[in-house]
């Protein structure tokens, strides 16, 4: 069975658990953490990759502790042409996906490192980020 | 040393003039010294490629048979102003259709107008136009819908009353809720500091007191040759300092340009949206500055650690117009990505394209080195700090 790739979103209350370890060993799930992401306010983002006959029963699991999941199945691209390199979106991309490189001041996209969170989709003033399904 | 507009041009086209962006002229005077970075270079380039909300086009649609006034104009659905003679309109970048939702699902996402419809004519696309009028003899048409492409149409020329602000405000948010502005999304509690202009490379920071820059004056706007037409709408010029008199750089100064549409580029005119606020253009534009003596030098060699924007609130102080800012930030530290603002670390953004005003500041300097692009000597320099423009405000009054 291939990996699957799923976001897991969560609030404070569930940055503090073993949830993980959970799914490892209650679920005998193969997991590869691809991307984890805990801001000062304990909200976190963790981006996994995820293999295992009880994957159903994982997923149940995480939702079950309130944790929002989401599958990849989208995916957020650069429209190189459209993208006037402004910056506007790397202060608010979760992830550092968006950033800017000093000090040429150039805006990169890394998409490796992006969670699909779509905002930049919404913030970016020329519509320079979209979303492919 | 002084040099004079004709001895400039005379270089020019003699292939023998010395061209540098600012950036790079920076770099110089840091390497030689004012005086002989002064001595050896006759114009300095600039750039800017940023959002300018007061910007539109002046549009002549020809003549339909039979023949119509236009009273009222729209294209792509978008309004344009039609109270001039028949077949001409204004079409502004911040318009909006009239079945724009707005901010009734807030925050709006304000995804078509005025800057939109700029941006697909000079891309060469087909604009919808429609016009109704009352008739009259000579016009009895009352209502036209047809296709326009920029080709087409008998003028197009941009004209922006206030463009290329000499600084501006980097703007934060001390209010607990997410604020939708012209200056981006601001996250509450002093989450991201937000600030748009070129810095080092931005036109009126290089030229503080107007000594270069006036009517005449001729740029690259939009990808294409324009000119300084005027000062700016609210040209408020002023030196910022600190407590200690100390100058923190220019601050106020505006432009109102002209140029011709036609021979201008979709790369330099983009159709923009800021959630929450509206739509509007992203205007290039690029002034050259002919190094007339030293003292013109010195301020062009200004860099990002001599030029500084204040810090104002969004959440509370601007909204209410109420005076006086949060300290003075330099673009050194803007462009670093952290301030510290009322002693908290903010990571800051910027709105306007580094990347790409430095390619206008490559651009003008290429055409001014192969011949294509004349110096003219203002017919009148701009006001400078000295007259001390000041602001009105608006007060609510009852009666006239
Ligand atoms: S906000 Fe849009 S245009 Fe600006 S750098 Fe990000 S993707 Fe590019
Ligand atoms: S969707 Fe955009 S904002 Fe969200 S993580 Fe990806 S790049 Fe960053």
């Amino acid at each position: 069975m291939s990996p699957r790739k799923i976001v897991l979103r969560f609030g404070p209350e569930i940055s503090d658990k073993p949830i993980i370890y959970r799914l490892v060993k209650d679920y005998d799930l193969v997991i590869n953490i691809l991307k984890a992401n805990v801001n000062p306010q304990k909200e976190g983002i963790m981006v996994l990759e995820i293999t295992g006959e009880k994957y159903e029963e994982g997923l149940k699991y995480l939702r079950e502790q309130g944790v929002a999941v989401q599958a990849l199945t989208r995916e957020v691209v650069r429209n190189e042409e459209r993208c006037t390199m402004c910056g506007a979106c790397t202060v608010l991309c979760p992830t550092g996906a968006l950033y800017i490189e000093r000090p040429g001041m150039e805006v990169r996209f890394e998409s490796d490192n992006c969670v699909v969170c779509q905002l930049c989709v919404k913030v970016c003033p020329v519509r320079a980020m979209e979303v492919k399904l | 040393m002084e040099r004079s507009y004709q001895e400039i041009n005379a270089r020019i086209k003699s292939g023998k003039v010395v061209v540098l962006t600012a950036e790079e002229f920076i770099d110089l005077v840091k390497e030689k010294g004012l005086t002989r970075a002064a001595a050896e270079v006759d114009v300095v380039t600039t750039g800017t490629f940023a959002p300018m909300c007061s910007s539109g086009v002046f549009l002549n649609f020809g003549h339909s048979a039979p023949r119509i006034k236009m009273q009222k104009v729209w294209l792509n659905n978008v309004p344009a102003y039609a109270g001039l003679a028949a077949v001409d309109a204004y079409l502004g970048a911040t318009e909006l259709p009239e079945n724009d939702p707005l901010n009734t699902s807030y925050p709006g996402e304000f995804r078509y107008g005025g800057g939109h419809v700029i941006e697909d004519l000079v891309a060469g696309r087909p604009v919808k136009l429609r016009a109704v009028a009352y008739g009259t003899d000579c016009y009895p048409r009352r209502e036209i819908e047809t296709y326009i492409t920029l080709q087409d149409i008998n003028e197009a020329i941009l004209f922006n009353p206030r463009n290329a602000y000499q600084n501006y405000n980097c703007a934060v948010n001390l209010s607990n809720r997410t604020l939708y502005t012209y200056m981006g999304v601001l996250k509450p509690n002093l989450g991201n500091a937000n600030y748009s202009t070129s810095g080092q490379l931005s036109p009126l920071l290089k030229d503080p007191y107007f000594k270069t820059i006036g009517i005449g004056t001729r740029i690259f706007l939009g990808g294409g040759i324009g000119y300084v037409a005027w000062h700016g709408t609210q040209h408020f010029p002023s030196m910022q300092t600190d407590g200690t008199g100390k100058e923190l750089g220019p601050a106020g100064g505006t432009l109102a340009v002209i140029g011709d549409l036609k021979q201008m580029s979709p790369r330099w005119l983009v159709g923009t949206s800021f959630l929450g606020y509206g739509a509007t253009l992203t205007v290039g534009i690029g002034v050259p500055i002919p190094i007339l003596n030293e003292e013109v030098a010195r301020y062009a060699a200004a860099a990002d650690e001599d030029l500084y924007a204040p810090i104002v609130d969004y959440g509370e102080a601007y909204p209410n117009r109420k005076p006086g800012n949060l300290g003075y930030v330099s673009y050194a530290q803007l462009k670093s990505g952290k301030i510290v603002v009322l002693g908290k670390e903010v990571p800051t953004a910027p709105l306007s394209s580094y990347p790409r005003a430095r390619e206008i500041a490559g651009i003008l300097k290429e055409w001014i080195k192969k011949g294509d692009f004349l110096l003219t000597e203002p017919v009148q320099l701009l006001p400078s700090p000295q007259e001390k423009r000041k602001a009105n405000v608006l007060e609510v009054r009852k009666e006239g």
